[in-house]
């Protein structure tokens, strides 16, 4: 068993889990985080992604060992003070979910994709960096616009904020 | 149409709880004492079992129980079934073999289900199941469905000689030989439908609850159709009587068909919370859904299309040998037949059509619907073929469709369909203007200084939905019938809860239905709230695949809504002292035509259920229920019109451009059937291009049993969308509604193939057309 200690969507948290046991197990069997999502077994779906320490991690690649330490974002953390996070909005307002099971690990995707290339983000690079997540309803045609719009509104909100 | 109402593009209600984590999949249900199982499944083919030993596995850490087969049996639990009869063309019935939800003498597949472990985690159970000892006599195995049929190959159930389950035909054989000795020219395509996986992106899962108290069962399962589950454990599963089982369907992560059934794992989850007394948990892995979710399509065809000298087509005929896996699933014995073969007409008059159609048992996962079922075969064989014979008698694919089709309606098809309705040159000038197809040459010549062979591709579909007609599907073989049912229940603040017996798992239904109130009764959608997907709260209902829960499920809202407002204008004319007649609803408000005077809605719905001054005899409440049977299928159809660039050096094929034009009838929510169609070509376009399941054909070992080896479209193998519809309403039900959920698969394979044999020059590029696959055409 491990001790772990780390900070999830802004709680400190403590706990044991087994060795072998997944971050995303960890989340959502122990720490009832059922946002995050596992939709395989190779890391190939991305149903897992959350933030560790800033980065979009699929956390079915770590062990919850591995985060002692981190500091995790999950989908339930996203949205702050009950408003939805502009990647949020943007997925709601452009119909870029269906199912949604996909969902949460995709708008975790997009969040860290936007916060790393701001403005500069096209349908191409939004279509090449959604490889490492998998949708079976939308065809992406919808969640690539989602993405885009969220990016789009987010860095004019950055412009405004400077 | 109101901001709310019918046509308003209208954002998502059920998005909330799916974008903030807040989502109720089964793999989320927590229950008291909740166990975990993991089942023990066979490594092997096709195997005799000689024995199972359980002593070490069951003294491993954790482990409550573990059972088998021949436990299953002794308690009664019944066959899995299946539920649609189909008889040969010499009369007799479909060969159908056992199918024990788990398997006590012979396993037949890759994954067969063999026991299942229950333990306190789920690791513990998945390291039990690892060491139960099943000792297996291993057996010859075939996957291919036409070296099943051949002398020799190894038989599968003793009850179907040569692996043959029936052979079926529609049709008359006679008259389109007929046709086929007189024509003027005759294509001929030998053709594949590869075998796909549906592939949703939330596992299958269930939880088994058993209430000893009062003699209880709960499931929760990733169902497409609860009502359906329960119906069938109950009445032939022998698990429980039906007032004794509740069957919950949560939000489902996606569905396709594959979680229409009712698999061997949510019985058996069931069974096992009765045996050990706790609540069992399973929820399968991805490798696990790969082996054991009902595969889809996996179809060998001949097709042949005569035309006479003026290029009409004079007759068709198709062979074709269907591959149904080891077990005979809920619908697999309708996909290849009735969803298959009665939509061989396409969009064409012809007069004479004839299928001859042979399923056949393998030693592969068991074969069923898979988003448009039947159809997406019967429109890659007609589309290929179209498109072959512009080709061979030089003239434009556009022409030739445009000469054939149907323009006459009700048109009886020489396959027992009725058309009821259509306008199948306005998607295709729709699809032709918005692609620029006339511009094809100029794009051709420029990808050709790029060094790219670019193709152009068209696809004409036609597909039968809103299933189904239960009288009709009766008398085809069907087991059940296939209407839908409502209850619209105006509480007595006026707020409304609708319940259906459809089942939302991705499609929107908690908006769209709610729209069709706000439209109908003039109240916003956040006052009406959709219920679904519980046997205990919602009356009986048949679930959600076909395209039906607009056109059948809406519909029975619709009815539900006629009732209820004829009974709030009886209230209102009694509160206004008006003539019945003269009252109109309209803006959450019951008003006297021509006058001033009204009540609003909420007030209205508490007469009701204050009862102080109603009409004399009439009762309390204001709550009424419809079960709708729609009177034909519905018949959406479209053109889908793909362009592609070949690389040369690469056999690698870029879509360039991808238009769908569809007449889905009315639309309630334009926003939402766009992404039907997004996801249905997005699947279309995977079964062309990058999707197929490969068998180790000596061991049946499936080689394509996971994300790494299965490829399923990412973001970067799709082009964005150009969607459009044009409209012609169907006649079949109140509302005009056509479906949209299966369109996209169905009318994509073909333009997609189409496009990439134009561009090489070579028509024969089987799927999925791989980089290797059109490199090995291209130079062929």
């Amino acid at each position: 068993m491990a001790s772990i200690s780390l900070t999830v969507n802004g709680r400190q948290i403590s706990g044991e889990a087994e060795d072998r046991t997944l971050l995303v197990e960890f989340l959502r069997g122990d720490l009832g985080l059922t946002g995050t999502h596992v939709g395989c077994d190779t890391s190939q779906c991305g149903a897992c992604v959350v933030h560790v320490d800033g980065n979009a991690v699929k956390s079915c690649t770590m062990l919850a060992a591995q985060a002692n330490g981190a500091d995790i974002k999950t989908i339930e953390g996203l949205a702050g003070g009950g408003e939805l996070h502009p990647v949020q909005k943007a997925f709601h307002e452009n119909h870029g979910l269906q199912c949604g099971f996909c969902t949460p690990g995709m708008i975790m995707a997009a969040t860290d994709m936007i916060n790393r290339h701001g403005a500069s983000l096209d349908e191409a690079t939004v279509r090449a960096e959604l490889e490492g997540n998998i949708c079976r309803c939308t065809g992406y045609h919808n969640i690539v616009k989602s993405i885009l719009a969220a990016a789009a509104e987010m860095s004019g909100t950055q412009q405004a904020a400077e | 149409m109101g901001v709310e109402g019918i046509g308003a593009s209208v954002a998502r209600k059920e998005d909330k709880r799916f974008i903030t984590g807040k989502g109720r999949y089964t793999d989320d249900m927590i229950v008291p004492g909740m166990k975990h199982a993991a089942f023990v499944r066979s490594p092997h083919a096709h195997a005799k079992i000689r024995g199972i030993d359980k002593s070490e596995a069951l003294a491993m850490p954790g482990v409550i129980d573990i059972l088998d087969g021949k436990q299953l049996t002794a308690d009664a639990i019944g066959n899995i079934i299946c539920g649609w009869m189909i008889h040969s063309k010499d009369g007799s019935p479909m060969n159908m073999g056992v199918w024990r939800p788990l398997a006590e003498d012979t396993v037949r597949y890759v994954g067969d289900a063999v026991a299942i472990v229950v333990a306190d985690t789920k690791a513990q159970a998945r390291e039990a199941a690892e060491a139960v000892a099943v000792d297996y006599e291993e057996l010859a195995a075939v996957t291919e469905a036409v070296a099943a049929l051949k002398d020799g190959a190894p038989q599968i159930h003793p009850e179907a000689a040569n692996n043959q389950i029936f052979d079926w035909e529609i049709g008359s054989s006679a008259d389109v030989d007929a046709a086929i000795a007189n024509a003027a020219h005759v294509t001929e395509l030998d053709v594949v439908n590869n075998r796909l996986v549906p592939n949703a992106i939330e596992p299958r899962a269930a939880l088994g609850l058993y209430n000893a108290a009062e003699d209880h069962y709960t499931c929760w399962t990733t169902s497409q159709n609860p009502h359906v589950a329960r119906l069938v454990m109950s009445a032939f599963y022998n698990v429980a009587p039906e007032n004794k089982l509740r069957v919950i369907a949560p939000d489902v992560g996606g569905g396709f068909g594959s979680k229409i059934y009712i698999y061997p794992e949510e019985i058996v989850c069931l069974w096992a919370s009765k045996c050990t007394g706790v609540p069992v948990k399973w929820n399968c892995d991805r490798t696990e859904a790969f082996l054991t979710d009902a595969h889809g399509r996996d179809h060998v065809s001949n097709i042949k299309i005569a035309f006479d000298a003026d290029h009409r087509i004079t007759g068709l005929k198709v062979d074709t040998i269907a591959n149904l896996g080891a077990y005979m699933s809920l619908f697999s014995s309708s996909v290849p037949t009735y969803l298959y073969a009665t939509l061989l007409s396409g969009q064409y008059n012809i007069a004479n059509i004839h299928a001859n159609v042979r399923t056949v048992y393998t030693n592969t996962t068991p074969v069923d619907a898979y988003r448009g079922a039947g159809r997406p075969e019967a429109s890659f064989l007609i589309e290929r073929a179209m498109e072959t014979a512009a080709r061979e008698l030089g003239v434009s694919p556009a022409d030739l469709r445009r000469k054939n089709f149907i323009r006459e309606f009700p048109h009886e098809t020489p396959v027992i369909m009725t058309y009821d309705g259509g306008n199948f040159d306005a998607p295709l000038d729709a699809a032709m203007k918005a692609s620029d197809y006339d511009g094809f040459p100029a794009r051709k010549a420029e990808a050709a200084g790029r060094g790219k062979l670019r193709g152009i591709g068209m696809s004409c579909y036609i597909e039968a939905c809103g299933i189904a007609p239960s009288q009709a599907v009766g008398a085809l073989g069907a087991g059940v019938g296939l209407w839908e049912s409502a209850e619209v229940r105006v509480n007595a603040v006026g707020t409304i809860e609708v319940l259906t017996g459809s089942h939302s798992h991705g499609q929107g239904h908690e908006t769209t239905f709610a729209q069709l109130v706000a439209e109908r009764l003039g109240v916003g959608i956040d006052t009406v709230n959709i219920v679904h997907g519980d046997t205990d709260k919602v009356q009986m209902g048949m679930g959600t695949y076909g395209s039906r829960s607009g056109a059948v499920g809406m519909s029975a809202i619709s009815v539900a809504l006629d009732k209820v407002e004829a009974k709030a204008k009886k209230v209102a004319a009694h509160l206004l002292e008006a003539d019945e007649s003269d009252i109109v609803i309209e803006g959450g408000e019951l008003k006297v035509a021509g006058t001033d005077k009204s009540v609003p809605w909420f007030q209205l719905a508490l007469a009701c259920y204050t009862a102080h001054n109603l009409p004399e005899g009439m009762e309390p409440g204001l709550k009424e229920s419809a079960f709708f049977d729609p009177s034909n299928f519905s018949f959406p159809s479209g053109c889908y019109i793909c362009e592609v660039e070949v690389d040369p050096d690469t056999g690698k094929t870029d879509i360039v451009q991808f238009v769908a034009a569809d007449d889905f009838g009315t639309i309630i929510n334009p926003m939402i059937v766009d992404g039907q169609v997004h996801g249905g070509v997005a699947q279309g376009i995977g079964q062309a291009l990058l999707e197929g399941c490969v068998y180790d054909p000596d061991t049946g070992q499936l080689l394509t049993a996971s994300y790494m080896d299965y490829t399923m479209p990412r973001a970067d193998d799709l082009p964005s969308f150009s969607v459009l519809t044009t409209k012609t309403e169907s006649p079949s039900n109140p509302l005009g509604l056509k479906g949209c959920g299966e369109a996209g698969a169905i009318g994509s394979p073909p333009a997609v193939i189409n496009a990439i044999t134009d561009a090489i020059g070579n028509n024969n590029v089987p799927m999925p057309a791989s980089p290797q696959t059109v490199w090995a055409a291209l130079k062929a």
